[in-house]
């Protein structure tokens, strides 16, 4: 009748209309320049698309297009070794954060209601400087002569300061600090959530408090924390900042090696390649893990 | 008189405040063992906090808790010999029923075949076998209430916690779970205290009941000590119909007390407590204790009736006093008379209490 509930109607469209024009879109996008070659030209890749040549044209776009960046990648085990590393480190980061960030959401969660907001605010303070920032001031704290070596050499446990930038352990040390609060926060609105009575009624039968923690309170946060872990190891396979400020030249990761490509070597097409590996090697298990854990929720039905 | 019993829990002065708020206050209660007690009162009363208290979920402020010779306040909640079922039941969600009555038995020397063993027992007790492996939230309300009853037993605890246990559950299966509840501690011979909103509930399960207001234990003593002698209006009105009627004491004789009411006076039975000449008091009278008759010029109570209303096994009369108050009297279905009839009002005096006013 009138047409605003018309209007109401299309509003559950809008978010895949948004995602159809900034996720799809681009994808698709990079997957064709990934299938694409090399020129030295305007856009930097050959075949370009001409809409006015007609389905002649097209025919012939298509036919140009082929699978020899991925050959390259299958082939050079550069890319391997870049994929294996970019995996274990986020996977090592990610177990870390989780080791890290548990107790932290934990004590969060069983904080006095009034605190409980201050201590959120506080997790999310540090997104109030820049990522970059807070990353070189990593580098001021763990360089040779940095805040963590004098400070070690000053109480005695260390004699020599300490190579730790530009290994791996910076890396994890920086991954771990930049993505905790990702961690923390789902994990502790899962926590804060929880029936507190729960732990009582685990008490109550005689549970002490650390079989109460396994037995209760972690199994009863479970989706935050696979939500949590998510949120950060995803991210952490692609992380560039992280690595090439504190890693060394060793440090390989997918990130960075996309980096070189795109902006060193201005290989667009190898570039676009290595960024569809990476989205299918980070996509591809977590929808498997999805998969398996609705068909799971529904088999306890 | 009484048999000095064994107590099992004592509770002595115990208080719990929260900030300024005076949740518990002062309570004492003794427990004997096998004794089926209910806290019973309006929501806020206390009891909720009471049953906290011991069950180890709250520290108390002042006062103590002694099950047998243990200081049970000494003890952390998942350290001592009671349990609770909580209201609204509390199972864990990602575990099997089976898992939930079987979650206290670890750390107590079972071995896994005598584990599964005991649960298999408990669940045949609340009638769910076959039920091991289901999920709490696929279970109707009523199984669910029978897993948190088989799991709050599974230790066997000398005294059982139960906050509001029937709850949860439709008008119809509270009634029949109430006899279940009270045959299955009969057989076990565990303490169960229990804490309900609901007089009929508590009257029903009971062997005594506890009534709380405020924070106080007002008044404690078996159904019946409650219903013919309440201490208080509060405790006369918590338990069924009552008419409260004040009144002045006009003289005091042989084992009764007489009392002038605007309506006239009559005699009131004396309790333990002696009232003074001339002190204001309120008289609570239970309808079904008041007897009607065709009025006769010797009656000294007189009065007109008001309404009727037929209630299938009984009538219930509103009976209008020569100074107006209106008292309702419940009497058989048998008995006829209709509104504007003059009767004789008979109150038994061993079936009123007097008050405080």
């Amino acid at each position: 009748m009138t047409p605003r509930p018309r209007l109401l109607r299309l509003l559950p469209v809008l978010p895949f209309l948004w995602l159809g024009a900034f996720f799809l879109l681009p994808v698709l996008i990079t997957l064709k320049i990934s299938l694409s070659e090399p020129a030295t030209a305007q856009p930097p890749y050959l075949p370009v698309l001409d809409w006015s040549t007609g389905p002649q044209g097209w025919a012939h776009f298509l036919e140009a297009l082929d699978f020899a960046n991925y050959e390259t990648l299958a082939n050079d085990s550069l890319y391997r070794d870049a994929a294996l590393s970019s995996l274990s480190l986020a996977a090592v980061a990610t177990l870390i954060l989780a080791l890290v960030g548990t107790p932290i959401a934990h004590a969060m969660a069983r904080a006095p209601a009034k605190v409980q907001p201050v201590l959120v605010a506080l997790v999310i303070v540090p997104f109030w400087t820049s990522f970059l920032i807070r990353i070189y001031a990593w580098i001021a704290i763990l360089k040779p002569e940095g805040l963590l070596s004098a400070g070690l050499m000053r109480l005695g446990l260390v004699d020599r300061p300490l190579e730790i930038l530009g290994t791996q352990a910076a890396v994890l040390v920086g991954l771990t600090y930049a993505y905790l609060p990702f961690l923390v926060l789902p994990l502790y609105a899962v926590m804060a959530k929880a029936d507190p009575r729960l732990r009582e009624a685990a008490a109550d039968l005689g549970a002490s408090p650390t079989r109460v923690f396994w037995t209760v309170t972690l199994p009863l946060a479970r989706h935050g924390l696979v939500a949590g872990a998510l949120l950060c190891f995803i991210p952490m396979v692609g992380e560039f900042i992280v690595p090439d400020l504190l890693g060394g030249s060793d440090t390989l990761m997918l990130g960075r090696v996309l980096w070189s490509e795109f902006f060193s070597n201005r290989d667009w097409p190898l570039a676009s390649a290595v960024a569809i590996l990476l989205l299918v090697i980070v996509v591809g298990p977590i929808v498997v893990f999805r998969e398996a854990e609705t068909r799971r929720g529904e088999a306890a039905r | 008189m009484t048999v000095p019993t064994p107590t099992l829990l004592r509770i002595a002065g115990l208080t719990k405040r929260f900030g300024a708020f005076t949740a518990v206050d002062d309570v004492s209660l003794d427990l004997a063992p096998g004794e089926f007690v209910c806290l019973l009162g309006p929501s806020g009363c206390g009891k909720s906090t009471l049953l906290r208290l011991v069950a180890g979920f709250e520290a108390p402020t002042s006062g103590t808790i002694h099950l047998g010779a243990d200081d049970l306040a000494a003890l952390p909640a998942h350290r001592r010999p009671v349990n609770m079922m909580f209201q609204s039941y509390v199972l864990f969600p990602h575990l099997s029923v089976g898992r939930n009555v079987g979650y206290g038995l670890k750390g107590l020397g079972f071995g896994r075949g005598a584990i599964a063993e005991r649960i298999a027992t408990l669940l045949r007790l609340v009638r769910l076998e076959g039920f091991e492996a289901r999920l709490p939230e696929t279970l109707s309300g009523g199984q669910r209430q029978r897993v948190a009853l088989a799991r709050a037993l599974a230790r066997e605890p000398r005294v059982l916690l139960l906050d509001e246990p029937l709850g949860a559950l439709d008008r119809a299966l509270r009634e029949e779970t109430q006899g279940e509840l009270r045959a299955l501690q009969r057989r076990l011979g565990t303490s169960f205290v229990v804490v309900t909103h609901d007089a009929g509930e508590a009257m029903t399960m009971a062997d005594r009941i506890g009534v709380m207001r405020g924070g106080r234990l007002v008044q404690i003593g078996t159904p019946a000590d409650l219903y013919e002698r309440p201490a208080d209006r509060f405790v006369a009105a918590l338990l069924g119909d009552v008419n409260l009627v004040d009144g002045r004491i006009a003289g005091r004789g042989e084992g009764a007390h007489r009392v002038e009411a605007g309506f006239g006076p009559f005699d009131v039975a004396t309790s333990d407590r002696a009232w003074a000449e001339g002190e204001a008091v309120v008289v609570a009278l239970r309808p079904e204790r008041i007897d009607l008759a065709q009025a006769d010029p010797a009656t000294r109570l007189s009065g007109t009736v008001a309404d009727r209303t037929y209630l299938g096994d009984r009538i219930r009369y509103g009976v209008r006093l020569s100074d107006g108050t209106l008292i309702r009297v419940m009497r058989p279905a048998a008995s006829a008379f209709v509104p504007g009839d003059t009767v004789a009002v008979d109150i038994d005096p061993r079936a009123a209490a007097i008050l405080p006013p």
